[in-house]
């Protein structure tokens, strides 16, 4: 698998993928998107980095360990549903706040947190079991 | 289309349980696979089949402007897959582990924990 | 993103528009706690030495909360928050009545009281593979099975305990525990799964999840066939998690492989949220159902206890007896589902308290006693009353408890069950009650006659871990084990109660739906 076409195209396309994901994060809310299928998207990407160029630069790239950004994720998913709790309203409200940056208005949500924090869990577990499979292989 | 559908679940259930008798972790696990996806399946039949079109509300709509399909079985069934999926994995590993450590994927054979002919407790004082 | 902006709809027809009181963000607290706690853990997992202290934190919160809901519910009645903000039944309701604040509570203090324990139990490995996060993680899927008011949500939160608890299952990687998982596991899985399978049927039928809605829709159709085969897929799902003969299997097969501290919250939890699950579908949800299948019930509870107490009579090795006793009181528990009076249930509700703390304590007794004795097989035990007569006391009071002899908690309950049980007529289930009361006691007497009467060599101390906080942990769950014993009038009225709320829906379903129409 480790040919040199495909190290050379791999950080490419892992970079692209997780701009992809990130993307497909975003428009989650109101389009066909969201937390879970970007966060595999992702996932997916850093797979495939695994694949070409082996396990530890992914771990490296990655900086910290994937438990512990599925362990993040978990936080403020839980976290975003105890905001409302400040608004008098129930457990996982939405609630929306519009900032202006540079003149954009830019919608800003709990959901939009809790979708982020979906996507890190997914990112992180399913990385975490990807490379560990990929240890196995080639180690 | 759901009498269709729902000869495809039975047919599902029966080759998932039909493996899920056998011996052999890895049958097992195959039928476990199926019988996940024959779940699936049911979920789907028994939120009614109404039509293909995506529950999708457009932008300048607040309610769909015309008869969507049945958004909830499919949001039951996406909770079912990344479930199932995250299960599936997890019993292919241990299942893997098993016959790696013990040495069989009988489940007859495997005995570490419940040692056959093990003996009775002591009779006397 | 645009959100809701510049448009003016109407969405009182759809969402919760008045204010919500704080004091009800108790029902979700339960869960949130946990999650946050175990959240932590996983971000923070090399720092293994902070682990349990941090984790200890979040168990006392958790017990704080868990209590002071069930002070709110015993002071307001139900206690219902419906996430986002959505109306029931398109919102997930979390409603906490006296029934599931009571288990919340009690399953927060054993999880408190293993928590210090498991300081003693799990050394580093133990905590690098993940003990403390997969145990607060399986935390938020018991308080969120007891408190939630949705039966999809219910199966979600059984897949989170259910995962968690695999975790926790093969944290040494030994072969005795893979053996062990491999089973528990299948069968747990398949459990599950006959859960998810009638629960597809159920929105087939009904089109709704939300279990206020369902109780309301279900007794207005009565005993039809496709309710009927809802009643029984969800009987079956149940007692197997329970662990009810035929089904029960897995539980000898896989719960004395684990940690001491594992296996110790394993048997106080895990059945007794399967035994929830059956009080809150067979009583709540269909009882037109359940009383058609109640025999069926009856002589499934019959067999599983005298059955778990002759499995327990078979075993030399004590941490496997202890797997049949579990099953054994899982009998008791299903008896008084099966005649599910006011009284039976309550018995059913009381035990459940009982089961929780009397388990934990025997598993982590067993512990110590197989790592003092050096073995824990009874042909090799001895010595332990000359060597450590403080255990011996604590052993003693816990037999006597699970055995269900006078004067502690393990008493009242069965004798509620025999008279529930006489009162209409069912002397054969009384019978058996009385027949595995006998046996436990019988498999019990010879546990304390052959490891702590007999002669015998005890393991050398030096190189033992301490066992003052094995004794203080004992103690804690030995308190209310003789408190409930001497004073069972508090637990009764409480378990009562729940007996009560269970039986007559109607409070539960006002809670949810107040306006009294809904959908």
């Amino acid at each position: 698998m480790r040919t040199i076409i495909f190290r050379t195209v791999a950080p490419n396309l892992t970079s692209l993928m997780v701009l992809f994901s990130i993307f497909v994060l975003l428009r989650g809310h109101n389009e066909p998107g969201g937390g879970f299928i970007g966060g595999l998207i992702a996932a997916s990407a850093f797979a495939i980095y695994g694949i070409a160029c082996g396990v530890s630069p992914v771990r490296r790239a990655l900086w910290f360990h994937p438990m512990a950004i599925a362990g993040f994720g978990l936080l403020l998913a839980a976290l975003s549903g105890v905001l409302s709790l400040f608004q008098g309203v129930p457990f996982l409200t939405g609630l929306w706040a519009e900032p202006h940056l540079f003149g954009v208005p830019v919608a800003v949500s709990t959901p939009m947190v809790f979708d982020i924090g979906v996507y890190l869990v997914v990112v992180g577990s399913i990385t975490s079991i990807a490379l560990a499979l990929e240890e196995r292989d080639y180690d | 289309m759901e009498a269709a559908l729902s000869v495809l679940v039975s047919v599902f259930f029966a080759v998932a349980f039909y493996l899920m008798l056998s011996k052999h972790t890895i049958r097992i696990l195959l039928g476990v696979a199926i019988l996940g996806n024959a779940v699936n399946l049911l979920i789907f039949t028994a939120g009614r089949i109404l039509r293909e079109v995506p529950p999708i509300i457009p932008i300048d709509h607040d309610t769909p402007p015309f008869e969507v399909a049945n958004p909830l079985p499919q949001a039951l069934i996406l909770t079912a897959i990344v479930i199932s999926f995250s299960f599936f994995a997890f019993l292919l590993v241990l299942a893997y582990r098993a016959y790696q450590d013990i040495g069989t994927d009988n489940t007859d054979e495997m005995r570490i924990a419940e040692p056959a002919n093990e003996g009775l407790p002591p009779m006397g004082y | 993103m645009a959100g809701m902006a510049g448009k003016a709809v109407d969405i009182s027809g759809a969402m919760v528009t008045g204010p919500v009181d704080p004091a009800d963000w108790l029902v979700i607290a339960p869960v949130v706690i946990p999650v946050v706690f175990g959240a932590l853990l996983l971000m923070f997992r090399k720092e293994t030495r902070e682990h349990a202290a941090v984790a200890i934190i979040g168990l006392l919160l958790l017990v704080a909360a868990d209590a002071a809901l069930l002070a709110h519910v015993l002071a307001r009645g139900h206690v219902v928050m419906t996430m986002g903000r959505w109306l029931p039944p398109f919102g997930i309701s979390f409603t906490a009545d006296a029934l599931g604040a009571t288990l919340a509570l009690t399953a927060g203090v054993v999880a408190l009281v293993a928590g210090f324990y498991s300081i003693r139990d799990i050394g580093n490995t133990g905590r690098r593979y993940g003990f403390y996060p997969f145990f607060l993680l399986m935390m938020a899927g018991v308080s969120g099975s007891f408190l939630t008011g949705d039966i999809f949500n219910l199966y979600v939160w059984f897949e989170v305990l259910l995962i968690s608890s695999f975790g926790l299952l093969i944290l040494g990687s030994e072969h005795e525990q893979i053996d062990g998982a491999t089973k528990y596991a299948f069968l747990n899985l398949v459990a599950t799964t006959l859960f998810l399978i009638a629960t597809g049927y159920l929105y087939g039928i009904f089109g709704t999840l939300n279990m206020a809605d369902i109780a309301r829709k279900a007794s207005a159709v009565g005993p039809t066939a496709p309710i009927m085969t809802l009643a029984m897929l969800y009987f079956f799902a149940f007692a197997m998690k329970a662990a009810a003969f035929p089904v029960n299997f897995w539980l000898p097969a896989s719960y004395h492989t684990p940690r001491v501290v594992v296996s110790a919250l394993f048997a106080g939890l895990l059945t007794k949220v399967g035994i929830y699950a059956l009080l809150r579908t067979q009583v709540m949800l269909f009882p037109a159902q359940r009383d058609i299948i109640a025999e069926l019930i009856a002589w499934v509870a019959a067999a599983t206890m005298i059955l778990g107490a002759l499995g327990a009579l078979a075993q030399s090795d004590i941490r496997r007896m202890m797997g049949f006793i579990v099953v054994s009181g899982i009998g008791v528990m299903l008896a008084g589902l099966a005649l599910a009076s006011q009284l039976g249930l309550s018995a059913t509700i009381f035990y459940a308290v009982h089961s929780m703390l009397v388990m934990t304590a025997l598993y982590i007794l067993a512990g110590l006693m197989s790592e003092r004795a050096g073995s824990h097989v009874l042909h090799d035990m001895g010595g332990l009353y000359r060597a450590y007569p403080f255990m011996t006391a604590i052993a003693l009071v816990l037999f006597l408890a699970v055995a269900g002899l006078p004067p502690f908690s393990g008493l009242w309950p069965k004798v509620f069950v025999v008279k529930a049980a006489l009162d209409v007529g069912a002397w054969w289930l009384a019978f058996s009650v009385l027949l595995s009361g006998i046996l436990t006691t019988i498999a019990l007497a010879r546990v304390f006659a052959l490891a702590f009467w007999r002669d015998g060599a005890t393991a050398a101390v030096e190189d033992l871990k301490p066992l003052r906080l094995g004794y203080v942990v004992l103690v804690a769950l030995v308190v209310p084990v003789v408190w409930i014993g001497v004073d069972p009038e508090p637990l009764l009225s409480l378990s009562g109660k729940a007996a009560a709320d269970l039986l007559d829906p109607a409070r539960y379903i006002g809670a949810v739906f107040p306006e009294g129409g809904g959908s």
